[in-house]
């Protein structure tokens, strides 16, 4: 991996970079610290600057009309766009747009008709029902809710928990126990209408995450026909899995990005602020912390670049995701951590965009996959031989 | 929210907390008309907010009750949700004033 970046990655770097401090961080000042929606017709206006400057529909695969840009610049530009308050879990307000559930583009033309293209062009959206109220971190086993064929129909019983975007969703993909004498392999992946009876939102799950709350689903004798069935029957942990490999990557771009600005603040603030007659900057314990922010912030960088270029050149990356996602996630809290030591009382205040981060980069030890689920899965990599 | 209702136009500042949270406003009949929050730019949290809508009387509000919370943003949207699935439509205050993503509850 060339360690340099392009002429073409340095430029488009700078782009969103000037987007997200001109465009973005602006707007801010005249919200709610905690909002995660701008007013519809700045939102209007600055996805019709992404489309100007060629950039939406970023992870759009080109085939389907997203830009041709390369998974490492993808995501060095996720770095920088996670660059503002609400930026770890709104980057730049969904004005670059987005992909949709990814399973999608793995889905046969009647389903894309229906839920891929419809998704891609705004107009529907849909959320990922993969963990139980019996757990997330292990879902071969987790999963309890029940899939039962009944005609040319399945009958889904059992009920979600973190469930982002359950409640506005126009449909979700759901993951179900088909064959209970099976494991992994009795698993099946539907795609489920929230229209259809008995589908409910039971209710709302209050978490660190103030406008980002997710939701407890409930499926009872959700009837859903054999049609949406993504992929094949029992073989839906495959699809479960792959997703949450690749997902890893673009989540610990956002904790680097929210990391390089908490640090960039703590820079600004310890070369400005006096105590005891001198800069904050000229003490030790500041100027360690600032360096210990570094290491962290190139660590993970480097680290989620690697795993970048290992899935853009389509080689096997699912050690190097969990190495990005573990390393950015917990150094990326460090950081916050540190900056907020730095700011003093003001680091507590909601005048600033720490607090929130701190927040919020909690969860990303436990998203996605826990830390120590990352540490088993590399485990069973070099302990199996698969990695190298 | 099931915390009793008090009197809109006799209320306070002395006995509004200065904390983030939500309220409900509601007429005469105890029909909620408006639900809003006091978050972080709000200069005196629940104080201010309902200060201002003392001065305002919103969609006809007389009463109004609260709950200090610091997750301010998904408990108003809970809120909001709940009314809707309750009621079938938003508070007559925020038909005009809510966030434009709401889900729905149920």
């Amino acid at each position: 991996m060339d360690l340099e970046l392009s002429e073409e990655q340095r430029l488009i770097v700078d782009t969103v970079r000037q987007f997200v401090r001109n465009e973005v961080v602006p707007l801010e000042a005249d919200l709610d610290p905690d909002a995660s929606e701008l007013e519809r017709a700045d939102h209007e206006r600055l996805v019709a600057q992404v489309r100007e400057m060629g950039f939406y529909g970023l992870d759009i695969p080109p085939a389907y009309g997203g830009p041709d840009i390369d998974l490492v610049t993808r995501t060095l530009m996720a770095i920088e766009m996670a660059q503002h308050r609400a930026g770890l879990y709104t980057p730049c307000y969904g004005v670059f747009g987005g992909a949709g559930l990814a399973q999608l583009f793995e889905a046969n033309e009647d389903q894309k008709q229906r839920y891929l293209y419809p998704t891609l062009r705004g107009e529907k959206s849909g959320f990922f029902g993969l963990t139980e109220p019996s757990g997330g971190s292990d879902p071969a086993r987790a999963i309890q809710t029940t899939a039962v064929k009944d005609g040319d129909d399945w009958v889904l019983n059992g009920s979600k928990i973190f469930i982002s975007g359950g409640d506005t969703s126009d449909y979700g993909i759901v993951f179900a126990r088909s064959d209970a004498s099976q494991g992994r392999n009795g698993i099946t992946c539907f795609i489920i209408d929230a229209g259809m009876p008995g589908f409910h939102v039971r209710r709302v799950v209050h978490t660190l995450r103030s406008t980002h709350y997710a939701t407890e689903l409930q499926f009872d004798n959700l009837r859903v026909p054999a049609g949406n069935v993504l992929g094949e029957p029992h073989k839906g942990f495959a699809i479960a899995n792959d997703r949450l490999s690749r997902q890893r990557i673009p989540y610990a771009a956002g904790c680097i990005g929210v990391a390089v600005k908490a640090q960039e603040m703590a820079i600004a603030y310890a070369n400005q602020r006096e105590t005891f007659g001198d800069k904050l900057a000229t003490r030790q314990a500041i100027q360690w912390m600032i360096v210990d922010n570094e290491i962290d912030i190139r660590t993970s960088r480097w680290v989620t670049l690697a795993a970048a270029d290992k899935a853009r050149q389509n080689q096997p990356f699912r050690t190097e995701a969990a190495m990005a996602k573990l390393v950015a996630s917990e150094a990326g809290g460090r950081v916050v951590d540190r900056a907020m030591q730095i700011h003093g009382g003001y680091g507590m205040t909601k005048d600033l965009p720490l607090e929130r981060w701190y927040r919020e980069i909690r969860i990303r030890r436990i998203g996605e996959g826990p830390s120590e689920v990352q540490r088993l899965i590399m485990a069973r990599d070099l302990l199996g031989g698969s990695f190298h | 929210m099931t915390k009793p209702w008090r009197d809109l136009a006799s209320v306070s500042a002395r006995e509004l907390p200065g904390q983030l949270g939500v309220y409900q406003l509601a007429d005469g009949t105890g029909q909620v008309v408006y639900i809003g929050y006091a978050g972080g730019r709000e200069l005196f949290g629940l104080r201010s907010a309902l200060e201002r809508q003392r001065d305002l009387m919103t969609a006809g509000a007389t009463q109004f009750r609260y709950e200090v919370n610091m997750q301010y943003q998904s408990r108003y949207r809970e809120l909001l949700m709940l009314h809707v699935a309750d009621h079938g439509a938003m508070p007559a205050g925020n038909v005009d004033d809510h966030p434009a993503h709401i889900g729905r509850i149920g």
